[in-house]
Order: C-alpha cells, then sequence, then structure tokens
C-alpha cells in the first residue's frame, strides 16, 4: 500500500506543527495576556500587577496563538527562534509580497520581511516597525489579523499576496495539474477505460453530474456541470490544503466564502428564468396581503442563500481548525501547570487531534460538496421553466390538474 | 469581530482565480471529459444495445436453424420412408419380373422338352414303323416261300375279293 510511503511524512508534518508550539513555548510570549482559562487561576495567585505581567511572559496566549493560525498573515511564518542570550525573538517566516494601492499614489510593492519588529501596544493590538516605500511609510498592524495601514492616515487598499492567496494560488496551481494531465488522457482515446488517477478525477466528475447536477438541474445540467465541477474542486482541495500542519485556512476565510457565494448569485441571477421572477415577484392565486409578505419573504431568502452558503463553508473550516489547534494547544496550557502533566497530556492530545483531523478530511470533501450541492439547488430552482404556462392563468383547480397531468405524463 | 469582515484583497484574487480557473479547467479539463464521459457512455449503451440486438438476432437465428434441423429431420424422416417404399417396390418388381422370366423360361423348357418328346416319339414310332414292316416283310418272305403258302395267299386274295 501506498500510504506506508507518506507516513514518515505525515510524522515529520505532524512533528513540525508541535514544534510550532514547543518553539512558541520557550519562547514566551511579547504579548502579554494569557488564555482564559489560565488566567481565571492565575489572577487568584497574584496580587500585583508587576508580578502577573511578569508571569504572564512565561506563557502563551492561546486565543492570539489559534487566531493567529486561523487568520489570514503577511507573511508564511514558520516557527520562531529565540536567542538564549539577548531573548530576542526571531520569526522564521516566507516572506511575501505586499501590494498596496493608494487611490493619489498608486501603487506599491515590497516584501513582507521588511516589518520584522513588532511592538506591543497593549490588549491585543500590537503594530510593526514602519517601512518607507517610494515615500510613503506603511506599518502592519493586527489584532485578530493584519491590516497595512499607511502613516499618512489616508486609506489603503491592500492587494498583498497573503498566505491565504499564496495558498489558493498553490491549491489551484495543483488543480490545473491534476486535472489537465487528467483531461489529456481523454483526447486520445475516447471510449478507453480509464486508468491510474484519471480514475479518481473520473468518479468525482461522474458523482458530481450524476447526483449533484443532474437531479437538481433538469435538462440544463450539461451546462452547469463545468462551473459545479470547478466550485466543488476548487474548495476541496483548499480545504485539503488548509489541513496541512503549516496551511493556511483559505476556505474558512470570510472573504473567500464570500466570493464564492457572489459568484454562485451571479450565476444564479445571470441565469434566472421569467418563471422564476414571476413567481417570487407575483406568487399566483395568493391573497393582495399574504402577497406583499411573501414577496418580501422570498426577496429575503433569494439574499439569504448565498449569504447561508457563505457562513456554512467559512464557519465549518474555521471551527475544525480552530478545535484542533485547541487541542493541541490543551497541551502546553497543562505544561504551564505542570511539565509532566504537560507530557502527559500528549497521548490525548494527540489521539483527539488525529481524530479531529481525520473528521476534518471527511469534512472537506462534504463541504465541498454541500456547497456544490446547494449551489445546484439554487440555480435549479433560478432556471427552472413552468411546465404548464396554462396552469397560471387558471384557478387553483385548474393548476392542481394540469400539474397533475403533468405528473401523469412524465410517469408514463 | 475581526474575522467576520472580509478583506477586500484577498477577495479580489478569489474571485480573479476563481474566474481564471473556470475558464481554463472549463476549457481544457471539464469539457474534454465531459464530452468523452459522454461519448464513452452513448458507445456503451450504443453496444449494450447492439450486443442486445445481436442477441436477439442470434436467438432468432438460432430458432431458425431449429426450425430448419426440425424440417431437416421430417425430411430425412420421408425420405427414409420414401427410399424404403421404393426399395421395396423395386424389390417387388424385380420379383415379379423374375417370376415371369421364371415362367417364361418354364414355358419354353417345357415346350422344348415337348418338342423333343415328340421329336424323340416320333423317331421312336418311325423305327416301330419300320421294325414292324421288316418283320411283317420277314414274315410274308417266309410264309410265301412255299408254292402251297403262295396258293393258299393266292386263295385267300381270291377269296377275299369273291367275298367282295
Amino acid at each position: 500500500m501506498n500510504y506506508k510511503r507518506f507516513l514518515p511524512f505525515l510524522i515529520l508534518a505532524f512533528g513540525l506543527s508541535v514544534s510550532n508550539f514547543l518553539f512558541a513555548q520557550t519562547n514566551g510570549n511579547s504579548s502579554g495576556t494569557v488564555g482564559e482559562n489560565l488566567e481565571a487561576t492565575k489572577i487568584e495567585n497574584k496580587e500585583n500587577n508587576k508580578e502577573e505581567s511578569k508571569e504572564e511572559k512565561k506563557g502563551i496566549n492561546i486565543t492570539e496563538l489559534v487566531f493567529g493560525h486561523v487568520s489570514d498573515s503577511h507573511s508564511w511564518h514558520l516557527f520562531t527562534i529565540v536567542k538564549n542570550d539577548t531573548k530576542k525573538e526571531i520569526p522564521v517566516a516566507i516572506p511575501l509580497p505586499i501590494i498596496v494601492y493608494q487611490p493619489e499614489k498608486g501603487f506599491f510593492f515590497f516584501l513582507s520581511n521588511h516589518f520584522e519588529e513588532w511592538q506591543n501596544v497593549g490588549g491585543d493590538s500590537s503594530f510593526s516597525n514602519s517601512y518607507e516605500s517610494n515615500g510613503t511609510k506603511f506599518h502592519l498592524e493586527k489584532k485578530m489579523k493584519e491590516k497595512v495601514v499607511a502613516e499618512d492616515g489616508k486609506p489603503v487598499m491592500d492587494f498583498s499576496i497573503t498566505k491565504n492567496t499564496l495558498s489558493m494560488l498553490i491549491g489551484i496551481t495543483l488543480l490545473l495539474w491534476v486535472m489537465l494531465t487528467a483531461a489529456k488522457k481523454y483526447k486520445v482515446g475516447t471510449v478507453a477505460a480509464p486508468k491510474g488517477f484519471q480514475n479518481f478525477v473520473e468518479v468525482v466528475v461522474v458523482f458530481i453530474r450524476d447526483e449533484v447536477a443532474k437531479p437538481n438541474l433538469g435538462k440544463k445540467y450539461l451546462k452547469f456541470t463545468p462551473f459545479l465541477l470547478t466550485i466543488f474542486f476548487f474548495i476541496w482541495i483548499n480545504n485539503l490544503l488548509g489541513l496541512l500542519p503549516g496551511g493556511a485556512n483559505f476556505t474558512g476565510n470570510i472573504a473567500v466564502t464570500a466570493c464564492l457565494a457572489l459568484i454562485t448569485f451571479v450565476v444564479m441571477m445571470a441565469n434566472s428564468s421569467k418563471y422564476f421572477w414571476s413567481h417570487l415577484l407575483n406568487p399566483p392565486n395568493v391573497p393582495f396581503l399574504v402577497k406583499c409578505l411573501l414577496v418580501l419573504i422570498e426577496v429575503m431568502s433569494l439574499i439569504i442563500k448565498p449569504v447561508a452558503l457563505m457562513i456554512r463553508l467559512f464557519a465549518n473550516m474555521l471551527a475544525g481548525h480552530i478545535v484542533i489547534l485547541s487541542v493541541i494547544c490543551m497541551i502546553f496550557i497543562f505544561g504551564m501547570l505542570n511539565v509532566f502533566a504537560g507530557w502527559g497530556f500528549v497521548p490525548v492530545s494527540l489521539a483527539f487531534s488525529i481524530f479531529m483531523f481525520m473528521l476534518e478530511l471527511l469534512v472537506a470533501a462534504i463541504q465541498a460538496f454541500i456547497f456544490a450541492n446547494l449551489t445546484a439547488v439554487f440555480l435549479g430552482q433560478a432556471i427552472e421553466e413552468s411546465h404548464e404556462h396554462a396552469a397560471e392563468h387558471h384557478g387553483s383547480h385548474a393548476a392542481i390538474e394540469s400539474h397533475a397531468h403533468v405528473i401523469e405524463s412524465k410517469s408514463k | 469581530m475581526d474575522l467576520l469582515t472580509p478583506e477586500f484583497g484577498l477577495f479580489f484574487w478569489t474571485l480573479i482565480a476563481f474566474i481564471a480557473v473556470f475558464a481554463i479547467l472549463g476549457k481544457y479539463a471539464w469539457e474534454p471529459i465531459l464530452n468523452s464521459l459522454g461519448e464513452r457512455e452513448k458507445g456503451i449503451a450504443d453496444s449494450i444495445s447492439i450486443a442486445e440486438k445481436v442477441q436477439k438476432e442470434m436467438k432468432q437465428l438460432q430458432a431458425d436453424n431449429e426450425k430448419l434441423m426440425a424440417q431437416a429431420r421430417e425430411e430425412r424422416t420421408v425420405m427414409l420412408k420414401e427410399a424404403k417404399e421404393m426399395k421395396d417396390r423395386i424389390i417387388n418388381e424385380a420379383k415379379e419380373q423374375a417370376k415371369v422370366e421364371a415362367n417364361k423360361i418354364v414355358i419354353e423348357a417345357q415346350q422344348q422338352i415337348q418338342q423333343q418328346k415328340m421329336a424323340a416319339l416320333t423317331e421312336v414310332k418311325n423305327e416301330i414303323g419300320n421294325l414292324a414292316i421288316e418283320v411283317a416283310e420277314k414274315i410274308l418272305r417266309k410264309q410265301l416261300n412255299s408254292t402251297e403258302g403262295q396258293d393258299a395267299y393266292i386263295e385267300m386274295m381270291a377269296n377275299n375279293i369273291r367275298m367282295n
């Protein structure tokens, strides 16, 4: 079996991800506050603020750590080294290009490693040193997430290739490579049986076509299958990449899911039929007052559908990441109480996180499928053509009759 | 919360990337894959229907064959029967003819036998006649050898004439 080949990598990867925290633990954290759990216990012991802040240097800020991992960043942070003599922290990170736009001054390009020194300004927020690019000074501000700020106070549009963007680029490169390689085999022999990796691609493609597109989209399903396939694979591969240790939480980012939901919404609107709109804005055979209410609800549901898509994917992926991170952080929470407790908790935490990881592997596919499936359902509703135009003009009895007729003719 | 406010940059890049991926995959991956999948499915469906048709034809052929076989068997039986009849007829005819021939031969043989018997009888009669004449001659010669015998004979002759 092939999995044996990957086992060492998995162990190594997991070890690396844990080592992140080990480094962090030995480093201490400059930002200050301890995780909420610990804060309560510690406050009992401490009497004055000075002592407390001194103690906190040894702990780790679980909240910041977890949210630092799940939110976007302008550099791809790997781990942090602390020099023993100076106690200075040196973060080891892959620098990423920062692209900012100011309406008056145009674009600025520079690398993120220019922001190397961070200062805490109290609370959760910290900021980096300023860097001058073409006469404008910028610095990064970090609360829950990082923000590029121009020091002249003017608004900044941030088009940086952030960690998430880079992760997405890696994801789509992989996706393009895999799919184009698989697609090549289809051009030569058309009726040949699939081989190797082509098998896997084909199974998923056929699944999306037959189980997602066909039942929801009716006759025109082939027109929308490419869109559904792209959505499914795009989300899936990025979900999986996000699960890799050190990976970015791309699909657990609201901007991403908002973008995908917006695309779905636009596709839905662009292909919506007259029948859909006439039923939405003028539901037949309904009294006037109810009609007003219905139209309001329908219009709201129109907006709620993509919003639900957006939140579902975002919340699921974010929650998965947070749970895995939290379970691993438990080691260090226990470790702060007692070194032995920390080591003692390692197997429990490992078991939990492996379980969560497996679950997340499943969730990665399921969420991609759900997104694609709901997209198909919403699209199906929008593109639906009326079965019998006559039904709209006659009374409800006629409508029911004609509907029954349609069912009858279908069953034949 | 910060996590719930989308960053414009990431949104922008995601949008561009997704549209690009959709365009590229749509043209170079999904289209060939879906097309050839459709073709393959159609091919398989066609093959199955052809196979079914062929099977049906085979069944038809088999049925035909069986019918032919049955017909042939019937014909064979008929032919055998006819042949047997013909054989019997020929044998009978031959027998008849043989009988006729045999009868003919027998009749001819009888005729010949009759003829030869007649011939033999005729010969025997002639022989006997000749013998009787010879004997009568000898007797006459002996009787007419003496004068008395000649006189007696003349007298008898004369008596006969007188009597007449």
